[in-house]
């Protein structure tokens, strides 16, 4: 791989980018791989990456059913952060935040990790007591947060509407949160997969497994039958599918969560801001863009499209909220089918098929996860066994009733 | 000169209405019926913007909504608005417009450095560097930020008023050209209703700007008049339909005051949002011609040909006297003769080799000089074309190779072919195919969405000759009108002339890259085709050369498509370039997803009118006036206001309530408890139903008691609590915590239709149908007895039981329950009467010391007693064991929700978190709720945390500091003290005690 760089970039420019290497081969599937991977989305990319840098198996295939960070991983709203509530939760979020803090470096991609800080409004003695106690939790995890008054959230974000409908009574705030370009952890992950001998296989659409002895074999796929030692699927809002040709259920749910953008203006708002009270978030992008979202759709569905109800309901608040946003305008609306667990926490398990692992459930909040999830699972994947951070996020935990639940907590995704 | 490009006389302007304006500070004049764009052409003024990455000078490319370039920031202070394309503001006296993303003016811009650095700033190239040292990101990207954006924001609240409306019709037309008159002509006449909506401020579409043919035009006037006449047909001019949804589900937004400036419409909204529902759609949105990408082709001054037709033809503007017309097909011969025929001198550059003798000879009668088979090779002039070389083109469409041209000009028209607006047929759910005969793509009619699809006519199904449009539209309208049961109009045809039946479209030949003496991307010149976002045909080389090839990668990597135009002129030049370089046929490319909306929203004109009070609705109990009389400060509780305590003068919110609390607990006090969610369950299965939704015994309940129940979910999880009471043998009145009560009935619904659906049991909430006074305290008794009928002696009612009577003269429900541990009545009556009750009890309680309390010294009561608030102290992981109330929990019934979990290993555990009491060491302390015990107190974090607090108040009664609090294995723990680290690095430590700090043995609430 030709390391990227100013220098590079003008050594480039000289010979009118003529001679820039392609960002990811487009190989042919071999008969078999020590490891498949099925979804090329953040999750799974991260995943192979990890495994051939480092753990020792670059035997591995990637496949993608259409383009790569075409799920999930390319319509999400990028909020990073890891203040959340839950020891278990705590552990997967800060660790892959910590990964975040070196990854343009460690991809030699910039993916753009703005940590402009996050902060989450409380509107009422409710939501008052709900940081009070998220806070207390995170700092005791030893990640930063702090509370906000109404001055300092007047402070910090000069346009808001403290006496909004429910007025705002304090803030919690996480510095180092922030956002990532989406599209960028996706092309940087291959990137470095395929550099590490990883194959990128797009347009491969899995739709079979094989298991003799209950143990698997390999995928059928749109090209072929491709053996495998071992399987992991990160195919998010897929995955039930994935589960159903090995031959079980898995506890989730699909429905659409839908975001939008602004068109572009000058920076007017530095941090993300989130509103559980009045049910809205927004960042600006680096482009300008305000980036906008809410709750997921009430109905399952697998249909990846946006719908009125939404936007009405989500740009409401946002108005209430920065009243002086009500002349700007809305550019895009779009959805992606979000894999939502009954605790609404991931799944990284083994399963019940020998050497089958699944890596699914993020929902509305993977995109944060993506480089913790992918180190924990392909460290997992290679051991044969969860490490650590996985193991509290195991499918068994539906029959022990180990849950992990921050629904309580997030009634807004994110 | 003022208007120097303004032609003598012709145009649809109303030249006695002269308006003036500013441009970037400068003074202008236009007339009426101009817009700011040909308001500045005809003033001569071409450079309008700077280009988004490269600052390059730009003008205006088009004529309508499709323009990428021309964008202004309209007005300034309040009613400031962004982005707005000149082509789509309608000229009102005293305009004021600025330039966007240039500094410090237009004409000198610093950012335009950028350009001299363009080579260094490929597609993506900023995920190729700004990587190093790693900490100078955030400071790199804040100069990125700032320039990036286009306009600015407004930074006060928007001044103006937008409304919304439903609405729903028989057939909705969209798009009132020659195809749109005639659906709608042809629905419109019997009873069925038609609504007609189109962006521009005039129906005729296309023909308003193309040279006047009078069968024409006179039929569009007379079609527009018959339908305005009609009062079964909605015509909305200046309308944009921007969405396409589920089921004919059609959202559109309607720029009512606009056009008029700011703050001139009275009392009319600036924008109305409308959702409509129709019964079936015609879609007639028309097309969009796209440009040649060529070298320079962004200079100011290079136009879409039919922009140019429209300037001249719809706003009387000639913008320059030297046009050359560049082309690959027969369109834009139209502008060739438009231009002639006002007097420029005009060059015919065709990049075909063979053009029809016809056009030839039409040009040859205009003076028309043509080169065929000729390309321009490079433009000359950054802030303004001045001239253009053209050379001949290879037969393979790859070279300029032979003698070359220079042509003077200001303005060169081009066109490369014109562009269905597929939108609305995609965002419906129809798949598209592709027409090599326009090369563009079309709707695919076998791949319409199934139900009621929308019908696709005119240049947006690719049929462009007026007379097919007319036609293709009756036959729609009449179509669509029939199977919604009415009878067809017919349609009457205009004259046929020649006009008629010219597609106009005659042998395209695609070009889709013009090529220069140099390779793509090595020359000096570069060729655009997304101008908005500066991506040039080199980029789209880039991204295939780096395996970005997928359509999303590419547009993507490149942000070709992404800016405010979302592509309408760019992206089939796009997706062509890069079938090229791919040696794939363009339909194996593929298109992007045309996404809502169509052109951009405003946020005021979606969720503006639901703002401030219309945002959510504020629910008032009927009692609500008294405690604005009383003082009381209010609580946000769901959407209720509640009173959260009621100061005298110069008390703060911590006297109030220990004043409150302790006069509870000493004379008597009234709540307001009429948000509290009420369910009235019916049904012969009721008694069996409320088995199954509660934990506890419901059979044996004797009519006219009351029993407190826990509800779980299906983890066994603690889901929601209150007292139901049995009304008849199958007549229950339930309650449910006030945030629960809608959760709670859409949880007994849930269950009753989808697993139970034998079962005879309705639901219906009955919260806002009584009003609630909660009366506690030891002087409760002897108050209602002097307004009640009731027998109120503790054997004829005792606690847990409900009586009906008169209370002050109202009938009433009186239920003998408490949340304090006070004696207590909870008075029901109808809802009108609660201010009534309020008022007669306030004045019969003087003499008992009667106070007002709030939620807040509520809570502080019923946790001295050590009651729970489901949602405070309880959160979706706590179990009934884990709340030591394993007492409610029924040993006996075969099932109940929940139950079942109870088997599961974890939360069967004995050392989950369990509720304790919390009393610090030092009794002052009040603990913050949300405070987390740790097992061992460290110097700084992380410390293992093995419990919270979940309630925290002061005391009056306990004359000191309690808690309520989750802590691991807690109920064996009692006794023992525990450490609390607090966010300040403070260590705070407290005794765990049992949770029941008040009247452990309930002697006062059976008093
Ligand atoms: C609107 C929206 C906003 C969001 N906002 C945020 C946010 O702000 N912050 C945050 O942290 N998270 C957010 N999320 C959630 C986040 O996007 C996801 O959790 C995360 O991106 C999931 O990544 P993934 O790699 O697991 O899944 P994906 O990116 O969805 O990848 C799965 C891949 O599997 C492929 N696949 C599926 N089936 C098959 C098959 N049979 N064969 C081969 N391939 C297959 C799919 O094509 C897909 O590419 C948001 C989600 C949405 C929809």
């Amino acid at each position: 791989m030709k390391a990227y760089s100013l220098f590079s970039l003008a050594r480039n420019a000289m010979s009118y980018h003529r001679n820039w290497q392609r960002a990811w081969r487009s190989p042919d599937p071999k008969k078999h791989y020590d490891v498949v991977i099925i979804g090329g989305g953040g999750h799974g990319l991260a995943t192979a990456y990890y495994l051939a840098t480092q753990c020792g198996i670059s035997n591995v295939a990637v496949l993608e059913k259409g383009w790569l960070g075409g799920g999930n991983t390319g319509r999400n709203t990028t909020i990073v952060r890891s203040n959340y509530l839950l020891d278990a939760s705590a552990g997967m979020y800060e660790h892959a935040v910590k990964l975040w803090e070196g990854l343009s470096q460690e991809l030699n991609y910039n993916v753009m990790f703005s940590q402009r800080g996050l902060l989450h409004l409380a509107h009422s003695v409710h939501d008052m007591q709900e940081i009070g106690r998220r806070g207390n939790a995170i700092h005791l995890n030893g990640i930063d947060s702090e509370f906000l008054t109404p001055a300092q959230v007047k402070e910090m974000l000069p346009i808001i509407n403290l006496d909004c409908h429910y007025p705002v009574m304090g803030g919690l705030l996480q510095r180092r949160g922030g956002t990532a370009r989406h599209d960028a952890v996706a092309w940087g992950y291959a990137r470095g997969a395929d550099a590490a001998g990883v194959d990128i296989i797009q347009n491969c659409e899995v739709t079979g497994m094989r298991i003799e002895n209950n143990q698997v074999v390999g995928v059928d796929t749109s090209r072929g039958f491709i053996g495998a030692g071992k399987v992991g699927s990160v195919a998010a809002g897929h995955s039930s599918v994935i589960a159903e040709m090995a031959g079980f259920k898995l506890p989730i749910e699909c429905y659409p969560l839908q975001a939008l953008v602004s068109e572009p203006v000058k920076p007017i708002i530095d941090c993300v801001v989130m509103s559980n009270g009045i049910h809205v978030y927004v960042s600006q992008s680096d482009k300008g863009e305000l980036v906008v979202g809410a709750g997921s759709d009430a109905y399952n569905s697998y249909s990846q499209r946006g719908s009125y109800d939404f936007i009405e309901h989500t740009v409401g608040p946002l108005c209430e909220l920065f009243p002086l946003f009500s002349r700007l305008r809305m550019l895009r609306q779009w959805a992606g089918i979000v894999d939502v667990t009954v605790d609404r926490s991931p799944i990284l398990s083994k399963t019940s098929v020998k050497n089958l692992f699944f890596n699914c459930g993020w929902g509305t909040g993977g995109f944060k996860a993506t480089p913790g999830s992918g180190h924990a699972f392909a460290h997992s994947i290679a051991a044969g066994e969860m490490n650590a951070i996985a193991a509290p996020f195991s499918i068994d935990r539906f029959n022990t009733g180990a849950l992990i639940d921050e629904g309580a907590a997030a009634a807004v995704a994110h | 000169m003022s208007q120097s490009c303004r032609l003598d006389s012709g145009g649809r302007i109303d030249r006695s209405k002269v308006l003036q304006f500013t441009f970037d500070g400068k003074s202008y004049t236009g007339f009426k019926g101009d817009t700011l764009a040909s308001a500045l052409l005809a003033n001569g003024v071409k450079l309008l913007g700077r280009s988004f990455k490269y600052h390059r000078p730009r003008g205006l490319i088009a004529a309508g909504s499709e323009e990428p370039n021309a964008l202004m920031q309209l007005e300034n202070g309040a009613y400031t608005e962004p982005n707005t394309r000149a082509t789509c503001i309608e000229l009102y006296d005293g305009l004021v417009a600025n330039s966007q993303n240039r500094w410090p003016s237009l004409g000198f811009d610093v950012g335009a450095i950028n350009s001299s650095v363009a080579r260094f700033l490929p597609a993506g190239f900023y995920y190729k560097t700004f990587m190093w040292p790693a900490s100078m990101w955030m400071t790199y990207e804040k100069f990125i930020r700032k320039a990036a954006g286009l306009g600015v924001s407004p930074t006060e609240p928007d001044p103006d008023v937008y409304h919304s409306r439903y609405a729903t019709c028989d057939v909705l037309v969209i798009g009132g050209g020659p195809a749109g008159l005639a659906a709608a002509t042809a629905a419109a006449g019997s009873d069925a209703r038609v609504m007609l909506i189109d962006e521009q401020s005039e129906f005729g579409g296309s023909t308003l700007g193309a040279a006047a043919v009078p069968e024409v035009a006179s039929w569009v006037a007379a079609s527009t008049a018959a339908l305005a006449a009609n009062n079964n047909v909605t015509l909305l001019p200046r309308t944009t339909v921007t969405g396409y949804f589920d089921y004919n589900y059609l959202t559109a937004v309607e720029k009512v005051t606009d056009h008029l400036g700011p703050g001139n419409g009275g009392t009319a909204p600036r924008q109305r949002f409308w959702k409509i529902r129709a019964s079936r759609v015609v879609i007639a949105a028309g097309s969009i011609e796209r440009p040649l990408v060529f070298a320079d082709n962004d200079r100011p001054g290079i136009m879409l040909a039919n922009a140019v037709s429209t300037y001249i033809n719809r706003f009387g503007v000639l913008p320059d006297q030297n046009i050359v017309v560049f082309t690959n097909n027969d369109s834009a011969y139209r502008t060739a003769v438009d231009a002639a025929r006002s007097g420029a001198t005009v060059t015919m550059v065709d990049t075909r080799a063979e053009v029809s003798a016809e056009l030839t000879r039409v040009l040859q009668q205009h003076k028309v000089k043509q080169f065929t088979g000729h390309a321009i090779s490079s433009v000359q002039g950054t802030k303004g074309v001045k001239a253009v070389r053209i050379m001949p083109l290879s037969a393979d469409g790859k070279s300029l190779q032979g003698q070359a041209w220079e042509i003077n000009c200001g303005i060169v028209a081009n066109s490369g072919g014109w562009t269905p607006s597929v939108h609305m047929f995609s965002q419906s759910g129809g798949k598209l195919q592709y027409d090599n005969s326009i090369e563009g793509f079309v709707p695919d009619p076998a791949k319409a969405k199934r139900i009621n699809p929308g019908f696709s006519v005119g240049a947006c199904n690719g049929s462009f000759a007026t007379g097919d449009c007319i036609a293709e539209g009756a036959q729609a309208g009449r179509q669509a009108v029939e199977a919604c049961g009415f009878v067809a109009s017919d349609v009457a045809m205009p004259e046929l002339t020649d006009a008629l039946n010219d597609t106009g479209m005659g042998g395209i030949a695609a070009l889709w890259l013009v090529p220069t003496v140099h390779p793509v991307g090595e020359g000096p010149a570069k060729h655009f085709h997304d101008f908005q976002n500066d991506v040039t045909a080199a980029d789209i080389h880039l991204a295939a050369r780096e395996g970005y090839l997928s359509v999303e990668h590419l547009k993507r990597y490149t942000t070709t498509g992404m800016a405010t135009d979302q592509g309408k002129t760019s992206n089939l030049n796009a997706l062509a370039i890069m079938a090229e370089i791919r040696g794939a046929q363009i339909p194996e490319v593929g298109t992007t997803t045309f996404r809502p909306p169509f052109t951009p929203l405003t946020f005021g004109a979606i969720g503006g009118q639901e703002s401030k009070d219309l945002f959510l609705q504020e629910r008032h109990t009927p009692m609500h006036q008294c405690h604005v009389q009383n003082n009381a400060v209010f609580e946000d509780v769901g959407d209720w206001k509640r009173p959260w305590y009621f100061p005298h003068s110069g008390e703060d919110m911590h006297a109030a309530v220990q004043r409150e609390t302790l006069s509870v607990r000493t004379d008597v006090g009234m709540l307001d408890a009429s948000t509290l969610g009420k369910i009235d369950i019916q049904g012969a299965d009721a008694a069996e139903f409320l088995e199954m939704i509660y934990t506890n015994n419901w059979k044996k309940l004797a009519i006219g008691n009351c029993r407190y129940g826990l509800m779980l979910n299906e983890h066994g999880m603690i889901f929601d609590d209150g007292v139901t009471t049995r009304l008849g043998e199958h007549h229950y009145h339930m309650t449910t915590t006030s945030g629960g009560a809608a959760r709670v009935l859409n949880w007994l619904e849930e269950w009753l239709q989808t697993e139970w659906p034998e079962k005879q049991v309705y639901c219906t909430s009955v919260t806002e149908q009584w009003a609630v006074v909660a009366l506690n305290g030891p002087k409760a008794r002897d108050l209602l007895a002097t307004l009640s009928d009731i027998d109120l002696s503790k054997e004829a009612f005792p606690f847990m039981s409900m009586r009906e009577g008169q209370v002050a003269g109202i009938p009433a429900r009186v239920y003998r329950i408490s949340f304090t541990g006070e004696l207590a009545y909870e008075i029901n009556v109808p809802a009108r009467f609660g201010r009534q009750l309020w008022e007669t009890l306030q004045e019969a309680g003087k003499p008992f010391n009667l106070c007002h309390y709030g939620t807040e010294a509520m809570h502080v009561l019923r946790a001295e007693k050590g009651f729970i608030i489901v949602g405070q102290d309880t959160d979706g992981t706590v179990t009934p064991a884990d709340m030591d109330m394993d007492w409610i929990v029924s040993k006996t019934k075969p099932d109940f929700l929940g139950k079942r979990s109870f088997l599961r290993s974890d939360t069967a555990r004995d050392d989950r978190q369990q509720l304790v009491g919390l009393l610090t060491t030092d009794p002052t302390v009040v603990l913050m709720e949300g405070a987390h015990i740790v097992q061992e107190i460290k110097d700084a974090p992380p410390m293992t945390t093995i419990g919270r607090v979940t309630s925290s108040y002061m005391s009056p009664n306990l004359e000191r500091s309690f808690a309520l609090g989750m802590l691991k294995n807690g109920l064996a723990r009692k006794g023992e003290t525990v450490q609390l680290s607090l966010m300040n690095g403070d260590a705070v430590e407290a005794l765990v005690t049992d949770p029941v700090f008040i009247d452990k043995e309930g002697v006062r609430v059976r008093g």
